[in-house]
């Protein structure tokens, strides 16, 4: 690292960058090896995907709560939506065209209609402030799942039927098919994700944060955070920035739901894995990584995803040893008083060694 | 006929929303923190009247005060151990998360303790129903138990934060918790104070909404607590007469969206009335709009 450093002469960020992606990429060798060498339990094995998963949806909820500076517990919303648009696309289109393009372009799609959810959701929600901006996002976060769950499309050779009440109310032909079965969801999606395909899409959201937080655009978001009047006053457009952050956050958690459609066989919007426990769990794997640190929200999300698997042989008291370390964590880390005495700790017996104060 | 005794049910399950509320919004007019955990004390509430009357038969009376006692005690230690070492922290975000992690702890103590099957309450009411207009309509014993109970706390709460002496000091603390304490007002223990009362208030929340929904699981309060936190910001959150306004109302349209829109989509409808609420005026209905300035 410091050689070539030395040689391109990278600056701070890029640096900092590139030691991000780093990490995913040593994460994704050191599970590769794992892999191979046969030590991972089948439990472990199918975690991979959804430790994927959540790594997307906290490094992009990292972005509406870090770097936009708003509380927004409605992140599993958007990977509802995106999940089921996904799933939906893949549905239909299964043998018309090579599984390939087609999951390419489901997860496109989820994209763009998580993105757009994630547009008309911010337009009304961004002129709230605080915790009401966090009660109606986490409202919003509710109908989605509340919705999908009364959903019902089918299709036959007249095309599309659509209905809010049942299955047969949607009067299909004979050879129709019921694609989205309300509270049933969705059955029969491809599996196809694979760790490898979670990497590689951690690694284009990752590309895409962290660009946008070092460009022009990322400094304006940041300054709307830091002072929203202060960035309004010398012109920056409030709205649209906002939008844009927020936007972005939720194509990515839609992308995720994709990912997440394509992992199972049936879909369906339950409360544990589209509702505001799913939301408030992301927002635990942000402030434990540390707010607006992309790269904390990684290694929490990793951490805290493996930690009750880690813990599966207290059996009965995993849950509850994952609070106790969740509360011990957060005492520790954020207390004024535990940060004075890890201070003092620091100096009376570190005081040799040399400590970057404050750079993780 | 039937309209009317909808406007009851959901008058009654929505002063369980208030009560729940009240102490979401004391806390948060004074702690500036949304205690993701008092939905869970409701929980508690209704494990320890659980465990009092039907598994040692013991009167309900004194089930009760035991559950109001321990809820007390126990929202009192959570803020001493969770909540009071953060209450300086850099991101107001850190006791959040603290909270939900007290959530959590609290939902799978209960699940070790009591297991994951759902316990079926047996009501601790013992009034018998009331029949009007020749029977068409009959309003349960729960229903009145609760409305009368809800309206008694709302004004025993209404008189003490007004008449007494801790009452104004949890007004004055949750206006300026600096100038509180220059004038002389002892901030932690009014804080502690608040978490007392709102606890029990929870205790109580849950032997009703467990008397009238006779159903216990370690999780029966987290939606409870979710629509009673709605139900707090619907009304301005803060504010103790909106807390009631808001809960009562969040019951109304709860009940009334189930029985003439659709079952299932009753959530959703409470959810989108608050948005629009909320979009209309956007400190809720009694909340002060304060004026940000450079």
């Amino acid at each position: 690292m410091n050689k070539k450093n030395s040689k391109f002469q990278l600056n701070k960020t890029t640096k900092s960058n590139f030691i991000t992606y780093l990490l995913v990429i040593a994460i994704y060798l050191i599970v590769q090896i794992l892999l191979a060498g046969g030590h991972m339990s089948s439990l472990m094995e199918g975690l991979l995907v959804p430790l994927c998963i959540y790594v997307m949806l906290a490094v992009s909820l990292n972005l509406t709560v870090g770097i936009l500076g708003e509380l927004s517990l409605g992140h599993a919303g958007f990977m509802c939506v995106g999940a089921f648009s996904g799933a939906f696309f893949s549905k239909c289109m299964q043998g018309a065209m090579p599984d390939g393009i087609r999951f390419l372009l489901a997860l496109m799609i989820g994209a763009v209609v998580a993105g757009i959810f994630g547009i008309l959701i911010g337009i009304p929600v961004l002129r709230l402030k605080g915790d009401y901006l966090a009660i109606v996002t986490l409202a919003f976060g509710e109908i989605i799942k509340n919705l999908v769950n009364v959903l019902y499309i089918g299709r036959d050779k007249n095309g599309f039927h659509f209905s809010m009440k049942d299955s047969i109310s949607l009067h299909l032909e004979e050879d129709g098919e019921v694609i989205i079965n309300g509270a049933q969801g969705i059955t029969g999606t491809p599996h196809d994700a694979s760790f490898t395909v979670g990497i590689i899409l951690i690694l284009i959201s990752l590309a895409i944060i962290l660009n946008l937080i070092h460009s022009r655009d990322g400094r304006a978001i940041m300054s709307i955070r830091d002072n929203r009047i202060a960035a309004e006053s010398v012109g920056i457009h409030i709205t649209k920035y906002k939008l844009m952050a927020f936007s972005i956050s939720a194509a990515i958690a839609g992308v995720a739901g994709v990912l997440y459609a394509h992992n199972l066989s049936t879909l369906t919007a339950l409360p544990k894995n589209f509702g505001y426990n799913m939301s408030i769990m992301i927002l635990v794997y942000v402030v434990l990584g540390g707010i607006g640190n992309i790269r904390g929200s990684i290694i929490s999300a990793v951490v805290l995803t493996l930690l009750p698997e880690l813990l599966r042989g207290l059996s009965d008291y995993r849950m509850l040893i994952y609070a106790i370390v969740l509360i011990a964590m957060m005492l520790l880390n954020w207390s004024p008083k535990a940060i004075e005495w890890k201070e003092r700790v620091r100096e009376k017996y570190f005081s040799g060694l040399k400590f970057k104060k404050g750079v993780k | 006929m039937s309209f009317i005794s909808y406007l009851i049910n959901g008058i009654s399950l929505g002063s369980v929303y208030a009560i729940i509320a009240l102490g979401y919004t004391m806390v948060y007019g004074i702690a500036k923190m949304l205690n993701f955990a008092h939905g869970d004390v409701i929980m508690v509430g209704g494990f320890v009247v659980f465990t009092i009357v039907s598994t040692y038969g013991l009167p309900p009376i004194l089930g009760i005060a035991i559950a109001i006692v321990i809820c007390t005690a126990l929202g009192m230690i959570i803020e001493r151990v969770a909540y009071k070492p953060l209450r300086n922290a850099a991101s107001p975000l850190a006791v959040l998360i603290t909270a939900i992690g007290v959530s959590y702890l609290l939902q799978n103590a209960a699940l070790l303790i009591f297991g994951a099957n759902t316990k079926s309450f047996t009501s601790v009411v013992s009034v018998p129903p009331l029949k009007l207009a020749e029977g068409q309509l009959i309003i349960s014993g729960e229903t009145i138990v609760t409305i009368i109970s809800g309206i008694i706390i709302m004004i025993f709460l209404t008189l003490f934060v007004h008449k007494t002496k801790a009452g104004q000091a949890m007004l004055a603390v949750s206006e300026d918790k600096g100038a509180a304490q220059l004038m002389g007002i002892n901030v932690n223990g009014t804080i502690a104070l608040t978490f007392a009362i709102g606890s029990a208030l929870a205790a109580v929340a849950g032997v009703l909404l467990c008397s009238a929904y006779p159903s216990l699981t370690p999780y029966t309060g987290a939606m409870p607590g979710i629509k009673a936190f709605v139900a707090a910001v619907f009304g301005g959150i803060g504010s103790i007469p909106g807390a009631m306004i808001g809960g009562i109302l969040l019951g109304i349209i709860e009940i009334l969206g189930k029985a003439y829109i659709s079952s299932q989509m009753a959530d959703a409808i409470v959810f989108a009335v608050l948005i629009i609420v909320l979009l209309v005026k956007p400190t809720g209905i009694l909340g002060k709009n304060i004026q940000e300035k450079v």
